[in-house]
């Protein structure tokens, strides 16, 4: 039985369709990242799941019962706001316990499971400061406290990490997971950070365009992106992405790229002739000193290191810029100037140019 | 805009010393007035010398006005308890049916919400006199002529428009998502309401509250027309220091001072309430 299982979920705001008929499902225990750029509707969707929001149409079911037309107070879910929505006018004690006074009347059960989950999440020493004097690291720390204290089946949790400093939102992804696990709840967590998403979640839903284009793990969105849209959100630095037609020529596919043609994996055949978006990973395209096979002459325009990667911008002879990403960090083997580029084949992702979807790899 | 010449500095302090005087002035001589007696307050010219008496205190708090054509009887402490006990249950009721009101003009959207609120607010600035004669009738047949709950009714023409569209601003400035996490901890819609929403507007309900009192307490027309002696506030009970026998501008005086005191008082501890409470109100986001 899934924990949630929403079903063709329709939301329009005046005459903008926000979700277009949305569906999902996560099995108890199971961490579901909402992925999508801003505006996509990730967060109402989660209001619509939590009660806030009424679908305009489709169902809501909740350890399998229909719970569209539930009142929030009803739902059993545990949520965390991106702005954290804390009571202002209560200690971060008062806030926490909110989410046990309504079915809790033992004052020290209750005392019990704040402190215990305060001390999980260090904020121990400032239960007594009310939201004003908590840094923002403790306050979102606070709001999680809250809606993990009552050991809610249902969590979400929308883009916890989003108002929070870097260095904290590093922290936080290291301990998310161990803390959601350890909850055992079912987990629909919202973000725009791809990293984030990669990290948390078991299933990854992406939502673009009000709806999901496509729901897998963290390594099928990756290496196996349902569209290049998906592709482009996944990565950085982005893909690169190169319009061309392939072509079957003595029994070999190539496409002509860079005043060259490059080979294309015969895998691939069923693409011949058709206008492609070819995706390439900037970690696919090999930089060389020297002319190997399949490679083709590049000038290397600019060098970025980019955490534990360089960023090379390369430009073909006949001007089409293109990056590249190389593990490590040592700038100094990289001289500006004219040097070999070339694909790993096995990593170039096809597209079909016209519906964006990918084309896959054909079993011969 | 940190440098303030002199010249314009000089100008402000006249300039807000001009406005002290003249809104000021009258109260400090109605005081004054307040400790003399009637031949201290007609002498001309005037004079800030005068020997000071209680006689008008006394006469209003023993309801016995001693004039030259004899002794007349005034209500006056009556009237101020009428105005005590009308304002006060005015603004508690208009607070009981405001507030929730408010609330719901806030956070839902209903059909002619907006229509609703707008004719609620047309009470204040639609002239009383246009509704006062229809009023009396219907108040005359349905016998709500001179009493308590029939004025309390009509004051609610003048504090619930005040405290609804007051209140409804500082609702709406309360971020939704703080009264929903409220609700999603397992809380009532009720609970949420009088645990979240209701203290996080303290400051504007309580403004739109001493704002109303104020209103009510000054208002003129309606008990005039509506309530006989034994129910008049003072603001109309003090037309019967006009006697036949002329004005008794010291009891008049005395009248006023008493008279404005509880709003002042409350004035001025909520002066900080009100200001803030006002113009938070107002401006959105």
């Amino acid at each position: 039985m899934s924990q949630i299982s929403i079903d063709q979920i329709y939301k329009s705001f005046k005459t903008e369709a926000v979700l277009k008929g949305v569906s999902l499902s996560a099995e108890q225990g199971e961490i579901v990242v909402i992925f999508g750029p801003s505006g996509t509707g990730k967060t109402v969707l989660l209001r619509i799941i939590v009660g806030m929001e009424d679908p305009d149409a489709g169902t809501v079911r909740l350890r399998g019962k229909d719970m569209t037309e539930a009142a929030p107070e009803t739902r059993g879910i545990g949520m965390a706001f991106q702005n954290f929505a804390l009571f202002p006018h209560m200690s971060a004690y008062d806030n926490i316990a909110s989410a046990l006074t309504a079915k809790h009347t033992n004052a020290t059960e209750i005392q019990d499971r704040v402190e215990k989950i305060a001390k999980l999440l260090k904020i121990s020493h400032v239960l007594q400061q009310t939201p004003r004097e908590l840094s923002n690291g403790q306050k979102q720390r606070t709001a999680l406290a809250r809606a993990l204290v009552g050991d809610p089946r249902i969590l979400l949790l929308d883009d916890p990490l989003r108002n929070v400093d870097a260095k904290l939102r590093y922290e936080m992804r290291l301990e998310l997971p161990t803390l959601l696990k350890a909850a055992g709840s079912t987990v629909l967590y919202v973000t725009q950070d791809y990293k984030e998403a990669m990290a948390l979640g078991d299933k990854i839903a992406v939502l673009l365009d009000g709806q999901f284009v496509q729901t897998a793990t963290p390594a099928q969105i990756y290496l196996e992106p349902a569209t290049l849209g998906v592709a482009r959100l996944f990565g950085d630095p982005t893909l690169n992405v190169v319009a061309a037609t392939p072509q079957m020529q003595g029994g070999a596919l190539s496409f002509a790229f860079g005043g060259t043609s490059v080979s294309l994996p015969l895998s691939f055949a069923h693409s011949a002739g058709k206008s492609c978006s070819i995706g390439i990973r900037p970690e696919a395209v090999m930089v060389e000193d020297h002319r190997a096979e399949g490679s083709f002459p590049v000038e290397i325009v600019a060098v970025t290191p980019l955490n534990e990667k360089t960023v090379l911008l390369l430009r073909t002879p006949d001007g089409t810029e293109l990056l590249a990403a190389e593990p490590g960090n040592e700038e100094t083997s990289r001289r500006h100037g004219m040097a070999y580029a070339r694909f790993n084949r096995d990593a170039l992702l096809l597209f079909d140019a016209a519906s964006g979807l990918r084309i896959a790899a054909q079993q011969s | 805009m940190e440098h303030i010449s002199r010249l314009e500095r000089a100008i402000r302090g006249i300039l807000l010393t001009l406005i002290m005087v003249f809104f000021l002035f009258p109260i400090f001589w109605i005081f004054l007035m307040s400790f003399q007696t009637n031949e201290d307050i007609l002498r001309i010219p005037p004079s800030l010398l005068f020997s000071p008496t209680l006689s008008n205190y006394q006469a209003l708090i023993t309801g016995k006005l001693v004039s030259a054509a004899g002794t007349l009887d005034i209500a006056f402490m009556g009237n101020l308890w009428n105005s005590v006990l009308l304002s006060t249950v005015s603004v508690a009721v208009a607070l009981v049916l405001g507030v929730p009101a408010a609330y719901a003009f806030a956070r839902f959207k209903f059909p002619l919400s907006e229509d609703i609120a707008f004719t609620l607010l047309s009470f204040r600035f639609a002239p009383p006199l246009l509704v006062l004669l229809p009023l009396s009738l219907y108040y005359q047949q349905i016998g709500l002529t001179d009493t308590y709950v029939g004025l309390i009714w009509v004051y609610q023409l003048i504090a619930l428009p005040l405290i609804l569209w007051i209140v409804r601003g500082y609702f709406e400035d309360i971020s939704p998502d703080i009264e929903s996490a409220y609700r999603i901890a397992g809380h009532s819609w009720w609970r949420t309401f009088t645990r979240i929403a209701v203290p996080l507007a303290g400051p504007g309900i309580a403004a739109a509250g001493l704002l109303a009192f104020i209103f009510c307490w000054n208002n003129f027309v309606f008990a005039l027309v509506l309530a006989s002696a034994d129910k008049q506030p003072v603001t109309v009970g003090s037309l019967a220091f006009v006697t036949a026998s002329g004005i008794q501008y010291g009891q008049i005086a005395a009248a006023i001072v008493l008279s404005i005191t509880p709003t002042l008082a409350i004035a001025l501890y909520a002066q900080r309430y009100l200001v803030e409470g006002l113009s938070l109100g107002a401006v959105k986001g």
